[in-house]
């Protein structure tokens, strides 16, 4: 007898799918990915997750939901996926290491740091450019650093940053930030964090490390250089599909398509979270899709039996 | 497969001294801990989710090339000198060393496979 169902991610929606899938006695296989837990692994503080008064640490959570799903029987491997087959009656998924099978899949791999595209962003990344504030931030002590975007992750790393570096440039291509007030008014007060409005980087600038940044002002098409020692990109995510064949419909933008946002194309495979979510993309709504895609899968599952 | 403990986020599964297959270097040992053959050096500090994450691959590497490559880490916190020397700006960073010159590295928490590439590519001896 096949395996019922594999997760694949561990986020908020993977995880959450599998709480409900093991306590549904599907014995749920997560199939976590190396670096588990998402993008909450990445955060500090989270503040709107319901539940917690005074906030929770976004790794604390991800623990959290993971042990829950330990609890209930889901079993987890710590390996990525690499290809997804369907085939006439299970679906199989390979990783890296092994290739696992079963009656049923739920995709929910999420998204992962947007990059600009510009000279010089592949050479030094790693060296002066990062997607995780919180990873590299230490590196800065009393250091320039520029972060790059304007919604929510973009304040709450420019804010994170000043712990370290002595002086923050947040850096928007627009004349206004799309970040809820809250967060944007914690960095506009921030003494040590520098807007810079209506500005786009042409180029990252270094010898064996980032030391500048080509800025072009939009409104006056003005050029200029930024000192920096540091750049962090908060720029939005990308889904992360790569392990999916052309058998699972995509929208243009690369999301997994879906017309309710539980099922796909594919007959037994369903979607949660970021990777077809391209409007919320947050910890509650992710985890919210993983409630539904769990309870899509154990009502498919049944119909299965029934056959 | 009994990874599970060292990837909880909260706890430090990198910690000093407990492990001989895994030599800790310092700003003091690093050159002589590094001077020769091939070491493999993995760039981590006790704040970084995705350096715990990686911490069973490296030991696993341990093990499997035991004998043929070195293998240590390097905590950033308490060591800035090599740290900055090398220009390690992002981690998990795992530096290939080859008789004390840096020859190739893996940036970011990797499946294990890729670090195997990274081994047999720059290794003969490993090469399969």
């Amino acid at each position: 007898m096949n395996r019922k169902l594999i997760i694949i991610g561990s986020g908020p929606a993977g995880l959450t799918a599998a709480i409900y899938a093991a306590r549904a006695d599907l014995k749920p296989l997560v199939i976590a990915g190396v670096t588990w837990g998402g993008q909450l692994m990445n955060t500090t503080e989270i503040e709107n997750f319901p539940g917690f008064i005074e906030g929770i640490q976004g790794p604390d959570l991800m623990n959290n939901m993971m042990e829950q799903a330990k609890r209930f029987g889901a079993e987890i491997v710590f390996e990525n996926a690499t290809q997804v087959i369907k085939k006439e009656k299970s679906t199989v998924v390979k990783t890296y290491e092994n290739e696992y099978e079963a009656d049923s899949v739920i995709l929910a791999t999420g998204a992962s740091p947007k990059l600009l595209g510009i000279p010089g962003e592949d050479k030094f990344y790693g060296r002066g450019i990062s997607t995780c504030a919180t990873c590299d931030a230490a590196f800065y002590k009393e250091k320039v650093v520029a972060v790059v975007g304007g919604g929510d992750s973009a304040m709450e790393d420019a804010t994170f940053l000043t712990r370290f570096a002595s002086k923050v440039y947040l850096l928007h291509r627009r004349e206004e930030f799309r970040a809820s007030p809250i967060m944007v008014n914690r960095a506009l007060s921030n003494s040590k964090i520098e807007v810079l409005y209506n500005t786009q980087v042409e180029e990252v600038q270094g010898d064996t490390k980032v030391n500048g940044l080509r800025i072009i002002n939009n409104k006056t098409n003005t050029e200029s250089i930024l000192v920096i020692d540091g750049l962090f990109l908060a720029i939005g995510h990308i889904p992360v599909t790569d392990y999916l064949e052309k058998q699972i419909d995509l929208t243009e933008e690369g999301y997994i398509k879906s017309t309710d946002g539980v099922h796909t194309s594919m007959e037994g495979i369903f979607v949660a979270g970021d990777v077809e979510d391209y409007k919320y993309r947050q910890a509650i709504t992710a985890s919210g899709a993983g409630c539904r895609a769990a309870l899509e899968a154990q009502k498919w599952l049944e119909t299965l039996e029934d056959k | 497969m009994g990874m599970s403990a060292n990837l909880v986020p909260n706890q430090s599964s990198t910690g000093t001294g407990e492990d001989n297959l895994i030599t800790n270097l310092t700003d003091q040992t690093f050159t002589d801990g590094t001077k020769q053959g091939y070491v493999l050096v993995d760039f981590w500090a006790e704040w970084c989710a995705p350096c715990r994450a990686i911490a069973p691959i490296v030991h696993e590497l341990a093990e499997k090339y035991k004998g043929k490559l070195k293998v240590a880490k390097l905590d950033i916190d308490s060591n800035p000198l090599t740290q900055s020397s090398y220009g390690v700006m992002s981690i998990p960073l795992c530096i290939l060393f080859k008789d004390g010159q840096p020859i190739d590295s893996l940036l970011g928490a990797k499946p294990k496979q890729f670090f195997d590439q990274l081994l047999q590519k720059n290794i003969p001896e490993l090469a399969a």
